[in-house]
């Protein structure tokens, strides 16, 4: 792997992520992707181990790192399994609306229990009707006195019924559209509060999927984040400051399936000698190796930036997000392809690693949406200069 | 694991250190107690310099501080002159209540180190515990297991306890606890540190004569009757029969 120049703490990061992922996600990843139970052990030694606070301020209970240090700790735990890893970083996802947006006694009040783990966070945008067009959200919130009644459905949401925080998109004005959308903190148990059927998926089975329901939900009024009508903006700071963790998720799933391929490559034998000394198999592994170096650098780089407080980050990171996740689903078909039979077979861990693959191209903005925000911004810079 | 024939001791040069896993739930253990009755809990090593690393190990566990009982002249100790220096490194902390060593160690397996330091200390020793039932008014109970079963033993502190695998299981270390222990600073107590006696110390020490160390031959495949049971009977007891004949 190139050096990156991991400070001593990234470093600590790393191998600290390595042994959780060899010791506790490993040796039950196969078993969770069967029976599609939410990892609650693994999430304990997690939080047990300070990784929930890694990108929370100092001050909040938090280790004061930011994206990068969380990008780190995904693709690591992504490497052992993608659907584990998502559970943790999906906590982040909902957890950033409050980190960017929220005031004082938000993160008072919210911060400190995500930090420590004690909590999991979930964020609800997606809706039936409303995937890529984000602005047909129907979830209305309708400000009665000191409170916002919510009423209407999320659907897709990870963490969802497990998380005990989330951070939802409503609509508190239609008729200002785009503009008319208000984030909340929503806690679990808030009455009108209900989930819907856990779903069924491909891959990422070790995470959950639920629908939110929201019933004449009554939330209080200081649970508003940011300002009335400011919801497009949180959402997409949001999505930001979060695409270079799928990106690493992405870059975890792709390294652990290249990490497979070439170690069977070396131990399967065929016409009396090992495939790996093929060159129809080792340009095949350079070439899945040199791809993931790539997407490495490009989510490293994006994680960095947004650390850095730059300003319009949002090009370099659905960038990151929307290579890494094209370079896993290839490197994961591949990594297929050298297993052959085997590889299609649930007994070998490459199947799994293809099916969680997947998903990395379509949520947090799918990779046509990520394509529409590139373009954006560069016809956008080419117009200013 | 590597053996010099020459002198018929292990090799330890060049050899990363580990902390011996056995003694990773002494460590837990020791961690358990401070957490759930307060104290402090102190690791103490004797080894090469390289051991510097396992004892930082076990303080981002969260060990509060590591000894690095080193110097040459503990070199070749055995199992006697070992727990004696250990049992020296001990005294000069003073305060204690309890001393908790793996069952053996990984690599020679002799079981004796935890035993040898509290007959040197004099004080009660229970070996193979696995479960610490209750402290209290300086007693504790412990359950130890033995090869029939298991016995619960009263014992009054100061003691020295030797765990087996099963008292608990050994947690993950925090980042935070990882960041301590890249700070700390691993005190080294040497020969002059201690008060002993010099011809009892590593070598000279040392009165264990490893004579001979062999390899000991590969088990034959054993014999399968796969017949009727009746046959298979007949068959073993004509087998022994001409075996003792």
């Amino acid at each position: 792997m190139i050096d990156y120049l991991l400070t001593e703490e990234q470093e600590m990061i790393r191998e600290l992520c390595r042994k959780i992922t060899d010791e506790k996600i490993r040796p039950i990843a196969a078993e969770l992707d069967k029976t599609e139970e939410f990892p609650w052990a693994v999430m304990k030694v997690m939080a047990d181990s300070d990784l929930f606070g890694l990108y929370i301020e100092e001050k909040y209970g938090g280790m004061g790192g930011g994206v990068f240090d969380l990008c780190l700790a995904t693709e690591e735990f992504s490497k052992g399994c993608g659907g584990i890893a998502i559970c943790y970083s999906a906590s982040a996802l909902g957890a950033y609306p409050i980190i960017l947006f929220g005031n004082e006694e938000q993160k008072e009040k919210y911060l400190p229990l995500l930090a420590k783990g004690k909590k999991l966070a979930a964020f609800g945008l997606t809706e039936p009707a409303a995937g890529s067009d984000a602005s047909a959200i129907q979830t209305t919130a309708k400000k009665e006195g000191d409170h916002y009644i919510l009423n209407g459905t999320k659907h897709f949401i990870t963490n969802g019924g497990d998380a005990d925080i989330y951070t939802i998109v409503t609509m508190t004005d239609k008729t200002k559209g785009a503009r008319g959308a208000s984030v909340f903190i929503v806690e679990k148990g808030t009455p009108g509060f209900t989930f819907g059927k856990k779903e069924e998926k491909m891959g990422i089975r070790a995470s959950s999927t639920r629908e939110l329901i929201f019933t004449d939900c009554k939330v209080p009024k200081e649970n508003l984040l940011g300002k009335e009508g400011q919801g497009f903006i949180v959402a997409m700071r949001t999505f930001d400051t979060s695409r270079p963790g799928i990106g690493a998720q992405a870059l975890g799933i792709a390294q652990g399936a290249l990490d497979a391929a070439v170690k069977y490559s070396r131990e399967r034998k065929q016409f009396g000698k090992s495939i790996s000394s093929f060159q129809g198999i080792q340009f095949m592994l350079a070439d899945m190796a040199t791809q993931i170096e790539a997407a490495r650098a490009l989510v490293y780089a994006s994680a960095r930036e947004i650390d850095q407080k730059r300003k319009d980050v949002a090009k370099n990171s659905a960038m990151a997000k929307l290579f890494a996740s094209d370079v896993a689903m290839k490197v994961t078909t591949d990594a297929v392809q050298i297993f052959g039979g085997y590889g299609y077979m649930k007994e070998y861990p490459v199947e799994k690693y293809m099916r969680d693959a997947k998903i990395t191209q379509i949520y947090e903005g799918t990779n046509q949406i990520q394509r529409n925000i590139i373009a954006l911004a560069l016809i956008k810079e080419t117009a200013q200069n | 694991m590597q053996i010099d024939p020459k002198t018929n001791t292990l090799v330890r040069e060049g050899v990363v250190s580990i902390i011996n896993p056995f003694d990773v739930y002494a460590i837990e253990e020791g961690i358990r107690l401070k957490e759930k009755f307060g104290g402090k809990t102190t690791v103490i090593s004797m080894g090469p310099p390289q051991a510097e690393a396992a004892l930082k190990e076990a303080i981002s566990l969260g060990c509060d501080e590591g000894i690095l009982v080193g110097d040459r002249a503990f070199a070749g100790s055995d199992t006697l002159a070992t727990s004696y220096t250990l049992a020296k490194a001990i005294q000069k902390i003073k305060e204690f209540d309890i001393i908790l060593c793996g069952k053996q160690a990984s690599d020679g397996d002799t079981a004796q180190v935890g035993p040898g330091i509290s007959a040197h200390l004099d004080i009660p020793q229970i070996t193979y515990v696995k479960k610490i039932e209750e402290i209290k008014d300086n007693q504790m109970i412990v359950e130890r297991m033995t090869e029939e079963g298991y016995e619960i033993i009263k014992v009054s502190l100061p003691c020295l306890l030797t765990v087996v695998k099963e008292i608990n299981e050994p947690r993950i270390p925090s980042l935070k606890g990882m960041m301590r222990a890249k700070k700390a600073v691993i005190t080294n107590w040497k020969a002059i540190d201690l008060e002993t006696e010099e011809d009892r110390l590593g070598l000279t020490g040392s009165p264990t004569q490893v004579v001979r160390i062999f390899t000991p031959p590969p088990r034959p495949k054993g014999h399968i009757f796969d017949s009727a049971p009746d046959e298979c009977v007949d068959k073993l007891v004509n087998m022994l029969k001409d075996h003792l004949s």
